[in-house]
């Protein structure tokens, strides 16, 4: 699998997702400077990384969501490719209109590092296929906006479709407004575009797949990323 | 010519730091309520017809400086 990270100034996970996918998955894994028009041929995954781009100018990933790769993100998305948002990326890609909604303050104002429960919602997108729904796996965060937003109307268009892919939960999987650390709507913590190829989230998977680093619960991401994409 | 354009959340739309400074102000023994707040854009913009500039300007909210989802925005040719 060959998979593109986009870094923009201000990135700072983005040696997180190239060690991710790169040394501990194998995949052929390729930095992408933000000014670049092109992403590298064959590119399978785009993995947008998390930090601060553009020092969160504006509002968070506004400015990035404009940067001359993008348009090829975007063409890569549109051709069904697939694109993983983590964090800032995930902000990205909301301020790129690929995916809906907005990324608020946390209600609590504070910026926050813990590690979280998410349970999964969908295991039928590429994502996720290699776990179940309902699994209940831990992860960090690490952000002060990733309170999700989105006007009711278009909140429950998302929850009808099957729009939320990852859901703060307690360590047993139960749902409920104290579980969610950042007050984002319903709970949620990663959603994907209608198509099932554009997936975003706050929490941290590619920070928690090497046991090295004392945890691996994000690996389910990334299984099911290997089992998704033939060839790998 | 200066435009400036002045970007609020929208209603609805939690504000933890308006909240925040708030309850500072009521520690001040201020009565206040309902504080928001936003963010304003001053820029000049060239052309001489307001209503022109003012359309630039309202192009330039959907492009980049407002986002619908959260925010609205107001638009004045000083």
């Amino acid at each position: 699998m060959r998979v593109a990270v986009p870094v923009f100034p201000g990135s700072n996970c983005d040696h997180d997702a190239l060690h991710a996918c790169g040394t501990v998955m194998g995949w052929d894994t390729i930095p992408v400077w933000h000014r670049e028009t092109r992403l590298p041929a064959d590119t399978e995954l785009v993995f947008v990384p998390g930090g601060f781009s553009y020092g969160d100018y504006l509002r968070c990933g506004a400015i990035a969501a404009l940067a001359p790769i993008m348009a090829d993100v975007r063409r890569h998305a549109d051709n069904g490719g697939l694109v993983l948002g983590v964090c800032n990326g995930f902000q990205i890609l909301c301020e790129a209109h690929l995916l809906p909604g907005a990324l608020l303050r946390n209600e609590s104002l504070r910026f926050i590092h813990a590690d979280i429960h998410l349970r999964v919602e969908r295991s039928d997108l590429p994502f996720t296929r290699a776990m179940k729904a309902g699994e209940v796996f831990q992860v960090p965060i690490a952000h002060a906006e990733g309170n999700f937003t989105l006007d009711p109307a278009d909140l429950s268009d998302l929850e009808a479709r099957g729009g939320v892919v990852f859901r703060y939960c307690s360590p047993k999987g139960q749902i409920g407004a104290n579980h969610v650390p950042n007050g984002a709507m319903n709970g949620i913590a990663g959603i994907v575009n209608v198509r099932g190829n554009v997936l975003g989230m706050m929490p941290h998977p590619e920070r928690v797949v090497d046991p090295r680093l004392g945890a691996t619960g994000g690996l389910g991401v990334f299984r099911s990323l290997a089992e998704a994409v033939v060839g790998t | 010519m200066k435009v400036r354009v002045s970007v609020q959340l929208k209603p609805g739309i939690l504000d933890p730091q308006g909240k925040a400074v708030e309850q500072g102000l009521h520690g001040f023994g201020f009565e206040v309520d309902h504080v928001r707040i936003g963010r304003l854009i001053d820029m000049d913009v060239p052309g001489t017809d307001p209503a022109e500039v003012k359309a630039k300007a309202l192009a330039m909210c959907e492009k980049l400086l407002v986002n619908p989802v959260m925010e609205k925005a107001s638009i004045e040719v000083l």
